[in-house]
């Protein structure tokens, strides 16, 4: 039980693919301009990923060691199609929208990452499980960053949601402040690129918060009010 | 020989394996391939309403190619493709494509309706890589600046008024990018020029 464990805390925060491993960045920063293009690639990615690793895991038996490389990809970039295809049936003008975006999943490091670092030497189910996770992990940090760039940039939240999840959800769309003047660094992947930083730095803040003992020696305790002071 | 045998072991396997994963997207592909066609389809007709609402709905399936051997003063449209138009039966009035090739990034894609007299019904932008919060007010969503054009011909402005302010032209620029109204203006220009010279045949033209 405790390695299912160990591996969504992996996926979700430990070894977040986004925040961690550092991996699939060139999508994460020029697709996170909104939250739904966060989300609709997101889930595009999240989705190739579970398939991979679902894949790699079955035939991880049968493919030598020489030529799994060269399945892994011909994996990934079936499932990538298959999902492209997907989104064109489903949700064809956020495809319109995300345009190469969605083939360049292929090219997600992420993605050859957990074929080739864990579905290859696991069982189907943990296999499963960390695709699921690392998947999940990479679409939240697209969310936040969609939000955080959205908010900054346009000034609304959740607009154009109608291209994900059909005419009702037009309402969702939230604006924040009023006759924004866009702030183009925001909009722009420059503004992405800082925001990804900021949001790394305050992982590694809570991460240093988490790991700092509790329960301290009285003459320790300066230190101990100082960790805390950086936080709030 | 172990190393030959063992080449043509591991690609036999991969070729099966390539089998197994074209087959996935060949099945996918079948199952979603109606849905695509009709999405893209929707997608293009709704575009064209927009411009022209009232036309007759035949107009979507019946484009008609433009190419040059029926066409005069083609290369002022710039479409890097052969391009296709659509017109209504009834009314004439029709939903030419023109592309403004000195965008500030890229090409502009536009589809501009014309009435039967030469004036402009409505314009919009197909694609477009202007710079966000800038040159993207060419969009309608963004803003209502492509609206100036509604009505307007190549008399009205006079053809050398067809410029934005800034060059002494009669239409508004957008506050920091001139570059974009500039090229669109341009393009719409050229767009009416082309169907001056070519006014009859556009009309008259069988369909394909």
């Amino acid at each position: 039980m405790t390695a299912y464990k160990d591996i969504v805390k992996n996926g979700l925060w430990n070894n977040n693919p986004a925040l961690v491993q550092l991996l699939g960045l060139c999508p994460l920063l020029a697709v996170s301009g909104s939250v739904v293009n966060a989300l609709g690639l997101g889930f595009a990615t999240l989705i190739v990923l579970l398939g991979s690793n679902i894949a790699v895991s079955l035939i991880r038996n049968h493919v030598e060691d020489t030529v799994r490389l060269p399945a892994f990809v011909m994996i990934i970039a079936s499932f990538t199609t298959a999902a492209e295809l997907i989104m064109q049936a489903m949700v064809f003008e956020l495809y319109q929208i995300l345009g190469i975006f969605i083939p360049l999943i292929v090219t997600n490091c992420a993605i050859l990452g957990r074929a080739e670092g864990f579905a290859r030497k696991n069982q189907l189910i943990p296999s499963m499980l960390d695709g699921l996770m690392m998947g999940i992990g990479f679409t939240l940090v697209l969310v936040i960053l969609g939000a955080v760039r959205e908010i900054l940039g346009l000034g609304t939240l959740f607009s154009g949601m109608d291209l994900l999840f059909g005419p009702q959800a037009k309402s969702w769309e939230i604006i924040i402040i009023e006759d924004y003047q866009q702030f183009l660094f925001a909009v722009l992947p420059p503004g992405a690129f800082v925001a990804l930083g900021l949001i790394i730095a305050l992982k590694n803040v809570i991460d240093d918060y988490i790991s700092s003992p509790s329960t301290l020696p009285t003459d320790k305790l300066p230190q101990r009010v100082r960790v805390t002071g950086t936080i709030t | 020989m172990s190393m030959t045998k063992s080449i043509s072991t591991n690609a036999i396997g991969l070729a099966i394996f390539a089998v197994f994963t074209a087959g996935l997207i060949s099945i996918t592909q079948v199952v979603t391939k109606e849905r695509i066609l009709e999405n893209e389809k929707l997608y293009k007709s709704r575009l064209l309403f927009e411009i022209l609402p009232d036309a007759d709905p035949v107009l979507v399936d019946n484009p008609i190619s433009l190419t040059s051997a029926r066409f005069t003063g083609l290369d002022l449209l710039s479409l890097s493709n052969p391009g296709e138009y659509y017109r209504d039966p009834k009314t004439l009035d029709m939903i030419l494509p023109v592309v403004a090739p000195n965008g500030y990034t890229e090409a502009i894609k536009l589809l501009v309706g014309i009435d039967k007299k030469g004036s402009i019904i409505d314009v919009r932008i197909i694609s477009h890589r202007e710079t966000p919060g800038l040159g993207d007010k060419i969009e309608i969503k963004k803003s209502n600046w492509i609206v100036q054009f509604q009505g307007k011909s190549l008399s009205i402005p006079s053809i050398e008024h067809w410029k934005v302010k800034k060059d002494d032209g009669y239409f508004d620029q957008l506050t920091g990018a001139t570059v974009t109204p500039r090229a669109v203006v341009g393009a719409i220009a050229n767009l009416l020029k082309f169907y001056q010279l070519n006014r009859e045949l556009l009309i008259e033209v069988e369909l394909d």
